[in-house]
């Protein structure tokens, strides 16, 4: 067996696709591992689904596959929250709010606020707490 | 010993040695004090954090015919205009009119003066209107018009109350999350926000007020400027340590500068949810070596400065004065303070990335003869404590 990775796919749906069962799809006949950060799938309305699949590299991208046979578009370079750097101050509101981390101070004498996008969970509480408006989800 | 006159000429002779709050402590450990004092210039420091006592006046010139303005928005924030007839004052906190404030508890408060001031230092158009009661000699009733900051005759930054001297760090001990202008806070002391630039900080650099008084020339947002009076709420009779650091708010400065010269980058709009609206500033003092002494407390350090930790939750709307205990900055920027055993998440609503970034740019204005120092007109006081506001009855 080949080595697990984990992956964010962030799943955008058209009107028609929200009543597939696709996660069922992903466990059962690929394999995968999935860990749902976000969602909004309301019938009549375009959707979003964010996550993490973990599974072999082929059969996450034989799911990926599957995925878009239901006219669900796939954005695997995963930026669910955006930090605009030209906004940010570094005054680190955030970092005592970020769950993970993702948001901190990675050197303690130049004091900057570093975003690291894959510790990043999407709770949003940055764009709640920043000041300056610097954090932004892109759905 | 050094003049004022002294370090000026070597100033404008290129000559100056500068450093910053941030690199002096190394440099006087590595040369003594001493030979420290005889060789350094200038130490420089900065701050950068929302000051919420900041607004600037505005002069619009004479639109013809002419008009008293006798209320006037800019971009829909209302402006006070109890001054001459085209002259107005914008301040930081001021909402938007029609924002619903609290009323969605809580509000998100996206634009209001702090971000019109952003706007105008950053050069966009913006939308001016304006009623008048019409008198003989100011004619016109109303005016709608845009104009930008090269427009106006002034604009002439004027705030009463910036760079507190040292400030509270906020917890809130209640159990449901609280909206402050310290930030969110959690319940059940959760996370701490602190706001100073700690060893970088003005006022921390020269806590008995011996070089910053009223006529310092102050960097403000990359304008050059001037301490006019003392802030509003300056109280130099606060607690101080024996080195003199105070362990409360304790010194504030009135700042002022021409906003034409200003860097928008440091000149920013802030929202707080739950709170409101207000303004995060830049602001460089220099201190001139005049002695061992002033050199000496230049090197103050985080781990010397301590700040009061205070409940927002209960004890500082109540103003009850309780304090749960003191922590030194450099507790606090290690990201965690542990209380009664209790770790805390630490955040900041101050920028030391941006404050260094201030006190390297001045330091370098200065090295290139751009800067010179002022000394003083006047001294701050250090006697003065904080009054309070007494509910009275009507005097007979």
């Amino acid at each position: 067996m080949s080595d697990t990775v984990t992956q964010k796919l962030m799943l955008f749906f058209p009107r028609c696709e929200c009543e597939k069962p696709i996660i069922y799809h992903l466990v059962k006949d690929y394999d995968l591992i999935v860990n749902v950060y976000r969602a909004k799938v309301t019938p009549e309305e375009e959707g979003y689904l964010v996550l993490d699949v973990t599974g072999a590299e082929t059969d996450i991208a034989r799911a990926i596959a599957f995925v878009r046979t239901f006219n669900v578009t796939v954005n695997t370079t995963g930026k669910g929250v955006i930090r605009d750097d030209h906004r940010c101050t570094h005054c680190g509101a955030c970092v005592g709010h970020c769950p993970t981390g993702a948001l901190h101070i990675k050197d303690p004498a130049t004091r900057q606020v570093v975003y690291n996008e894959a510790e990043c969970i999407e709770c949003l509480k940055c764009i709640k707490v920043c000041p300056y408006n610097a954090c932004a989800s892109t759905f | 010993m050094k003049t004022y006159e002294q370090i000026n000429d070597r100033i404008a002779s290129g000559k100056a040695v500068v450093l910053t709050a941030d690199e002096i402590m190394d440099y006087v450990d590595k040369k003594g004090l001493a030979a420290a004092a005889e060789e350094v210039d200038v130490v420089t420091t900065a701050t950068f954090g929302p000051m919420c006592s900041s607004g600037c006046v505005l002069n619009f010139g004479h639109s013809k015919p002419k008009i008293r303005m006798s209320e006037a928005w800019v971009q829909d924030v209302g402006v006070y205009t109890g001054l001459a007839a085209v002259d107005v004052y914008l301040g930081a906190t001021q909402l938007r009119h029609g924002d619903p404030a609290n009323m969605y508890h809580p509000g998100e408060f996206r634009y209001g003066g702090g971000h019109v001031i952003e706007d105008l230092v950053a050069g966009k158009s913006l939308q001016l209107f304006a009623l008048s009661y019409g008198t003989d000699c100011y004619p016109l009733r109303e005016i709608r018009t845009w104009f930008t900051i090269n427009d106006l005759n002034q604009a002439i930054m004027l705030n009463p109350r910036n760079c507190y001297q040292n400030y509270n760090v906020a917890v809130n001990d209640s159990d449901k999350t609280i909206y402050t202008y310290m930030g969110t806070l959690e319940p059940r002391r959760k996370n701490a926000n602190y706001c100073s630039a700690g060893q970088l900080s003005p006022l921390l650099n020269d806590p008995f007020y011996e070089t910053i008084g009223i006529g310092t020339r102050v960097w403000l947002a990359g304008a050059h400027g001037h301490v006019y009076a003392e802030g509003t709420q300056h109280a130099g009779a606060e607690e101080r340590t024996p080195d003199g650091v105070p362990t409360g708010g304790a010194g504030t400065l009135a700042l002022t500068a021409d906003m034409k010269h200003m860097d928008p980058e440091f000149v920013r709009g802030v929202s707080l949810r739950g709170y409101g609206v207000s303004l995060a500033l830049g602001v460089g003092i220099p201190i001139p070596i005049l002695n061992e002494t002033v050199l000496k407390r230049t090197c103050v350090r985080d781990r010397d400065i301590l700040a009061p930790v205070v409940d927002y939750g209960h004890e500082y709307p109540q103003k009850t004065g309780k304090i749960v205990t003191r922590v030194s900055y450099a507790q606090l920027r290690t990201g965690e303070i542990e209380i009664e055993g209790a770790k805390i998440t630490v955040g900041s609503m101050s920028s030391y990335h941006k404050a260094l970034k201030i006190a390297n740019l001045l330091a370098d204005e200065i090295r290139r003869g751009d800067f010179l120092l002022s000394r003083p007109l006047a001294y701050l006081p250090k006697d003065t404590a904080m009054k309070s506001l007494i509910k009275k009855e009507e005097p007979k």
